[in-house]
C-alpha cells in the first residue's frame, strides 16, 4: 500500500496553490470578520470582547428581519417567474439545424454583460424622462416611477434579473432537453401521450437534475444579490428595495458599524451554507438512486 | 504467469468479488463466462490496473502488481463498445502504442501493416473510424491490442455489440489472432457458446464468486456446482427438485417415481438436471429413462427443433435434430441416457453415483 | 388485427445518394408472426419505422385491412412498438406504465385494471406491480415496455424492433417463449426485427430476409433453411451458414470433387458461375465412403462438433451430433437431395434424391 500513497501525495502537491490562494483571499479575510463580530469599540483601535451579544442584537432587530423578509420574497418571486420561464423557453429551442446556434448565441447575450452595467442599463431604461420604459409607459398614460413608487422599484427589479438570469436557467434545462434519446418520444407517441404528459413523465424527470442545479444557482445568486439594486435604486425609495446585502453594506461602510456588520454578515454567510448543504444532500441522494439502477439508453 | 489471491472488493453492503483465487499462464485463452453484473468487468478492471482490489494479491510472473499504475504495466484492453481515438486514421490508431513507446518510424509502417494484413484492414489505413462497419472499428481496437504485444490482453465481451453472423465470422478468426500473441489472455462472455469454441480455460463466474475453473470442455462435461451448470448451458439447463429415499428417486412435490435406481448416494433433497440435448425422441438403450410431459409451445430454426413442455410443475426443453411438430398441449415422451443425467445435493454441489444393477 | 400491405414503397432518407429500401410489393396476413431479418444497413428498422408511422416514406403507399394509412400519424394506426432499449417512464410504478397507453386513449377504468392484471401476470411481474419502474433491472425494463404493447389488445399490429438486445442470453430464452406463446394466445399481427437468426426462426411463421434494402427471400423457417433462393440466404441463417463450394455443370448434373450429383432440371447457361450449396447438416462423415475431406480443425461446442475443413480447394463445414465418433481420415458424402445449385448466386436447381452418392 506505500505505493498508493505516492499517489495521493502527488495530488495534494497539485492542489496546494489553490489552498494558498484560497486561504490568503477567503479564510484569513473570513477570520477577521469573526473577530470583528466578538469585539466592540470605543474607538482608538481599542477593542474589548462582547462574546455573542451582536449576534443576539442582530437576530432580534427588526431591521435585519425586514432585510431579510425582503430578500426571501425577491428570491422566491425570482425563482417562480425564472424557473418555469426558462422551462418553456428551453423546450421551444429548437434542437437541430441553424436555429440552434443562433439561439444559444441569443441565450448567452445577457449572461455576458458586467453586473453594474446591467444595473446602469436599467436605470436609464427605466427612466421617466429618457428611459425608453419609462418614458413610454408615461406616454400611454401609466404612472410608472421607480424612484417613488415602490411597486414600481420592486418590478422593475424583478423585471431587470428576470431579463439577466432567466438564461441561464434555459441553457442549464435545455443541455439536459437535448440529452434525452429520441426513442422516448416514438415511445410517447405510439403510447398515444398528448404534450403536456411527455413533459411530466419524460421531459421533467430527465431534467431534474439540472433543474435542481439552476434552481440552487438562482436561489443563492438572488439572495446575495447587490450591485444590480444598489445601482438602480441604491435600496430606495426608502427601504423598500433594501436587500441584506445592501443593508449589511450600509451597516459596515455607512455606519461603520463593524461589530454588528461582522456578525450580521457571518449570519448570512451561514444561511447561505445551509442552504447549499440542503441542496448537496439532495443531490448526492438523486446520484445513489441514478448509479444503482443501470440499464436504458444511454 | 498471472496470479490472483483471495481478492475481494466491495462497495458498502455490496460484495462485487468475492475471495477470487486465480492463475493463469502466458498463451492460455482463459474465458470469463457469467451473466452480467457477475463480476466479470470489476475483475477485469483489477487485472488491468484500473480499479484496486479491497483485499488479495495480484501477481505477475511472481511480482506484485498491485500499487502499478496502468500506465506502467504492459496491458491491452478491448471493449464491448469499439473504442478507438475518432479523430486518428486507422493507421495512426493502431500505430498510437508504439508513438506512444517511440518506436523507430520505419519499424512503426511494417509492424502496422504486418497486424493490418492479419486483420483485413489494409484497404482501410487512411479512413477514420467513423466512416467504418461496427466490425471493421472492433478489428481496429483488436490490431491496436495486438500491436502492443502486451503481456496481458483483456478483451471485454468485445462481440456483442455486433450481428450475430459477424460475431460468427469474427469469433472464427480469434484463436489464430490470439496464439500469434504469446500473452497471458483473458475474456470475458454471457454466452456458453462463444467459451466453448473459443476453447482454452474457463471460469465459471456467478455473484463474484468462482464456481468453478478449468478446461472448457471438462467444465461444461463434467460442471462442479448447479451454478455453473446452468451458467454453461444454452438452451437453459432443466432441471427438477427429487428426493432420494432408499435409492428411488422422486419428484418433491408429486412423490411420482424418476425411473431409475440409484447407488451410493445418502437420502436426502437432490436437484437433478439435464441438458436440453441429451433428451432424445428415440428409446436407445434398456437403461434409458423416460421422461413425459405436456408440449407448451414449439420452436423451429429450421435445423433444429426447440419443445417447451412441461414436466411434474417444471418448464423443460428439449432440443431435436431436424423439423419435428407438436400440437399444444399433447404428451410428449422423451429418453434420457443415464449417464447425461446431473444430480446436485442441497449445497448445489455435484454428487457422484452409479446406476443400480437391475436384477 | 390487420393484413398489412406495401405498394411500392421505397425511401430514401433525404441527405443520401443512396435509397436505404429500394422499391418492395408486399402484402403480410392479419394475425401472423413475422421476422424481418438482416445484417445492420439492411434496412430492416427503416422498413419497420415506415410501418409503424414514425418515418414517412418518400414513395409508395402502406395499407393496414386495405385502408392507406400512409398520411395518418403513429396515435392514428393504433399500433404498438418496442424498441431495443428499455423506455420506461421513471417516475410512475410498474401498473400506472402499463396503463399509461390505455388511459390516453380513454378506456374505462375497470377495463384498464383488468388488461393490466392480465399483462403482468404474463410477464411474472405481479410483484412488482406498485415499485417504481426507475428501480428494476434492464430485463425488467423491457418487460414493462413489451406489457405496454400487450395491454393494447385492440392493436392492429405489435412491432418489435430488435427487443431482446440488451437481455442475459439466459432471460432472452424466456423471453422468446413468452413472445411465441402470446403469439399463439392471442393472435396478433407481429412483425419482429433482429439481426439474431434464432431469433427470427423460432419466432415467426414467415421470415423475410433483406438485404442491402431489398427483400431477398420470404418464407418459412423450414423453407429458408432447405432451399434458400440466394447465397446470401443460405450463408446467414444457419449456424455454421451453408456451405458454398465452386463446381461444373454437365447437362442436368452438377460435377464436384469427382462426383456426379443428379438436379431436377437441366442448366442451359453454360457463363454462369455456378456454386453447389450444401448444409453442414446434410453431411455424412464416414471412414471409407465418399470424397476425402483434410481436416482444418475441430470445434466442440457441447451439442455437436463442428468439422472444419477442406475438400478440392473450398472449404467446408460438416456437423457432427455429440456423441458420434468422427473418423480419422474422415470422407463426406452429401445428401443429394438436401443440395442446391445457384448460378451467379440465385438458385436455379435442386438435387434429385432419388439416388445415393
Amino acid at each position: 500500500m506505500s505505493i498508493q500513497k505516492v499517489q495521493n501525495n502527488k495530488a495534494w502537491f497539485m492542489v496546494m496553490p489553490v489552498l494558498i490562494l484560497v486561504a490568503i483571499s477567503a479564510i484569513i479575510p473570513l477570520m477577521t470578520v469573526v473577530n470583528y463580530s466578538v469585539q466592540d469599540t470605543f474607538g482608538n483601535n481599542e477593542f474589548f470582547w462582547v462574546g455573542t451579544e451582536w449576534f443576539q442584537e442582530i437576530l432580534t432587530s427588526e431591521r435585519f428581519h425586514n432585510a431579510l423578509l425582503r430578500t426571501l420574497l425577491f428570491s422566491g418571486l425570482i425563482l417562480a417567474i425564472e424557473i418555469p420561464l426558462g422551462i418553456l423557453i428551453a423546450l421551444a429551442m429548437p434542437k437541430r439545424g441553424w436555429g440552434v446556434s443562433v439561439c444559444l448565441v441569443l441565450m448567452a447575450l445577457p449572461l455576458l454583460i458586467p453586473w453594474n452595467v446591467v444595473g446602469t442599463i436599467w436605470q436609464l431604461f427605466g427612466r421617466v424622462d429618457i428611459g425608453l420604459l419609462g418614458h413610454g409607459l408615461a406616454s400611454l398614460g401609466i404612472d410608472y416611477n421607480y424612484t417613488q413608487n415602490n411597486l414600481d422599484a420592486w418590478l422593475t427589479l424583478i423585471l431587470m434579473d428576470v431579463w439577466h438570469w432567466t438564461s441561464l436557467v434555459v441553457l442549464l434545462c435545455y443541455s439536459g432537453l437535448v440529452s434525452i434519446p429520441e426513442v422516448y418520444y416514438q415511445a410517447a407517441r405510439i403510447d398515444g401521450a398528448s404534450r403536456w404528459a411527455v413533459f411530466r413523465f419524460i421531459q421533467l424527470p430527465k431534467i431534474k437534475r439540472v433543474l435542481l442545479i439552476a434552481v440552487l444557482l438562482r436561489f443563492m445568486d438572488s439572495f446575495m444579490i447587490y450591485t444590480e439594486p444598489f445601482v438602480i435604486t441604491g435600496g430606495g425609495p426608502g427601504n423598500i428595495t433594501t436587500f441584506l446585502s445592501i443593508d449589511l453594506v450600509q451597516m459596515a461602510v455607512g455606519q461603520f458599524d463593524l461589530g454588528p456588520a461582522a456578525a450580521m454578515s457571518l449570519i448570512y454567510f451561514l444561511i447561505i451554507l445551509l442552504v447549499c448543504w440542503i441542496f448537496y444532500t439532495v443531490m448526492t441522494s438523486y446520484d445513489n438512486d441514478e448509479q444503482s439502477n443501470g440499464g436504458g439508453p444511454q | 504467469m498471472l496470479e490472483l489471491r483471495n481478492i475481494t472488493r466491495h462497495q458498502g453492503e455490496e460484495v462485487f468479488l468475492d475471495d477470487i483465487s486465480l492463475s493463469m499462464q502466458r498463451g492460455d485463452l482463459n474465458i470469463l463466462l457469467g451473466p452480467t453484473l457477475a463480476g466479470k468487468t470489476s475483475l477485469m478492471r483489477i487485472m488491468a490496473g484500473l480499479d484496486k482490489p479491497d483485499s488479495g494479491e495480484l501477481l505477475f510472473d511472481g511480482v506484485s502488481v498491485l500499487g502499478m499504475a496502468v500506465q506502467k504495466r504492459n496491458v491491452a484492453m478491448v471493449y464491448q463498445q469499439f473504442i478507438n481515438y475518432p479523430s486518428l486514421s486507422v493507421f495512426e490508431n493502431i500505430a498510437s502504442p508504439l508513438r506512444v513507446a517511440r518506436v523507430e518510424k520505419n519499424q512503426i509502417n511494417r509492424q502496422v501493416a504486418e497486424v493490418a494484413e492479419l486483420l483485413q484492414l489494409t484497404e482501410m489505413l487512411n479512413r477514420t473510424p467513423d466512416t467504418l462497419s461496427g466490425g471493421q472499428q472492433q478489428r481496429v481496437a483488436l490490431a491496436r491490442a495486438l500491436i502492443k504485444k502486451a503481456d496481458l490482453v483483456l478483451l471485454d465481451e468485445p462481440l456483442a455489440n455486433l450481428d450475430y453472423k459477424l460475431r460468427e465470422e469474427l469469433r472464427a478468426e480469434l484463436p489464430a489472432l490470439f496464439a500469434a500473441m504469446g500473452a497471458v489472455l483473458v475474456y470475458a462472455t454471457t454466452e456458453p457458446t462463444e467459451a466453448l469454441v473459443l476453447g482454452g480455460n474457463t471460469v465459471c463466474l456467478y455473484e463474484g464468486r468462482v464456481e468453478q475453473f478449468g478446461p472448457t470442455l471438462d467444465l461444461y462435461r463434467t460442471p462442479a456446482s448447479l451454478s455453473s451448470a446452468k451458467i454453461f448451458s444454452d438452451p437453459p439447463l432443466n432441471s427438477a427438485k427429487v428426493e432420494c429415499v432408499s435409492g428411488q428417486l422422486m419428484f418433491a412435490n408429486s412423490q411420482q417415481k424418476f425411473g431409475i435406481n440409484i447407488e451410493k448416494i445418502p437420502d436426502g433433497s437432490y436437484t437433478l438436471a439435464v441438458r436440453p440435448h441429451h433428451l432424445s425422441r428415440e428409446r436407445e438403450g434398456i437403461d434409458d429413462i423416460e421422461v413425459k410431459g405436456s408440449v407448451s409451445v414449439t420452436e423451429l430454426t429450421g435445423s433444429e427443433t426447440f419443445v417447451h413442455f412441461s414436466m411434474e410443475d417444471n418448464s423443460w426443453v428439449a432440443l431435436l435434430h431436424d423439423v419435428q411438430n407438436f400440437a399444444v398441449a399433447s404428451t410428449v415422451e422423451f429418453y434420457l441416457k443415464p449417464q447425461n443425467l446431473f444430480l446436485f445435493d442441497n449445497d448445489d454441489a455435484l454428487v457422484e453415483w452409479q446406476l443400480a444393477i437391475k436384477s | 388485427m390487420a393484413s398489412i400491405q406495401l405498394q411500392s414503397l421505397a425511401h430514401r432518407y433525404p441527405s443520401a445518394p443512396d435509397y436505404a429500401l429500394n422499391s418492395m410489393q408486399q402484402s403480410w396476413s392479419d394475425g401472423g408472426a413475422y421476422a424481418l431479418l438482416g445484417p445492420s444497413g439492411c434496412g430492416k428498422t427503416t422498413l419497420l419505422n415506415i410501418i409503424s408511422g414514425l418515418l414517412r416514406p418518400s414513395e409508395g403507399r402502406v395499407l393496414f385491412d386495405d385502408i392507406d394509412v400512409t398520411d395518418l400519424t403513429t396515435q392514428q394506426r393504433n399500433i404498438a412498438q418496442v424498441f431495443q432499449f428499455p423506455v420506461v417512464y421513471d417516475t410512475m410504478t410498474v401498473a400506472d406504465n402499463l396503463a399509461f397507453p390505455l388511459r390516453n386513449r380513454g378506456i374505462a377504468k375497470n377495463e384498464i385494471e383488468k388488461r393490466v392484471a392480465d399483462a403482468l401476470q404474463m410477464l411474472d411481474l405481479q410483484e412488482r406491480a406498485n415499485d417504481r419502474a426507475h428501480s428494476l433491472t434492464a430485463d425488467d425494463k423491457q418487460k414493462i415496455s413489451l406489457g405496454r404493447g400487450l395491454v393494447r389488445t385492440d392493436v392492429q399490429a405489435i412491432l418489435f424492433d430488435e427487443p431482446l438486445t440488451v437481455i442475459d442470453p439466459h432471460l432472452k430464452w424466456q423471453l422468446r417463449t413468452e413472445l411465441k406463446k402470446i403469439h399463439q394466445r392471442f393472435q396478433h399481427t407481429m412483425i419482429y426485427v433482429t439481426h439474431d437468426q434464432t431469433e427470427a426462426l423460432t419466432f415467426a411463421d414467415q421470415v423475410i430476409v433483406m438485404y442491402e434494402g431489398a427483400v431477398v427471400q420470404i418464407g418459412t423457417p423450414q423453407q429458408l433453411f432447405e432451399t434458400p433462393e440466394h447465397t446470401f440466404v443460405g450463408k446467414f441463417i444457419g449456424s455454421p451458414g451453408m456451405n458454398v463450394l465452386p463446381c461444373e455443370i454437365d447437362g442436368s448434373e452438377a460435377v464436384f470433387a469427382g462426383k456426379r450429383f443428379s438436379l431436377n432440371t437441366a442448366i442451359d447457361n453454360p457463363a454462369a458461375r455456378f456454386e453447389l450449396g450444401i448444409r453442414p447438416e446434410n453431411i455424412k462423415l464416414s471412414p471409407s465412403e465418399g470424397m476425402p475431406l483434410t481436416v482444418t480443425a475441430l470445434e466442440d461446442v457441447g451439442r455437436h462438433v463442428i468439422v472444419r475443413g477442406e475438400i478440392a480447394g473450398a472449404q467446408l463445414s460438416a456437423l457432427v451430433k455429440d456423441g458420434v465418433a468422427i473418423p480419422e481420415n474422415p470422407r463426406v458424402s452429401f445428401d443429394s437431395a438436401h443440395i442446391n445449385l445457384y448460378a451467379n448466386d440465385y438458385r436455379v436447381a435442386s438435387g434429385r434424391g432419388d439416388q445415393a452418392i
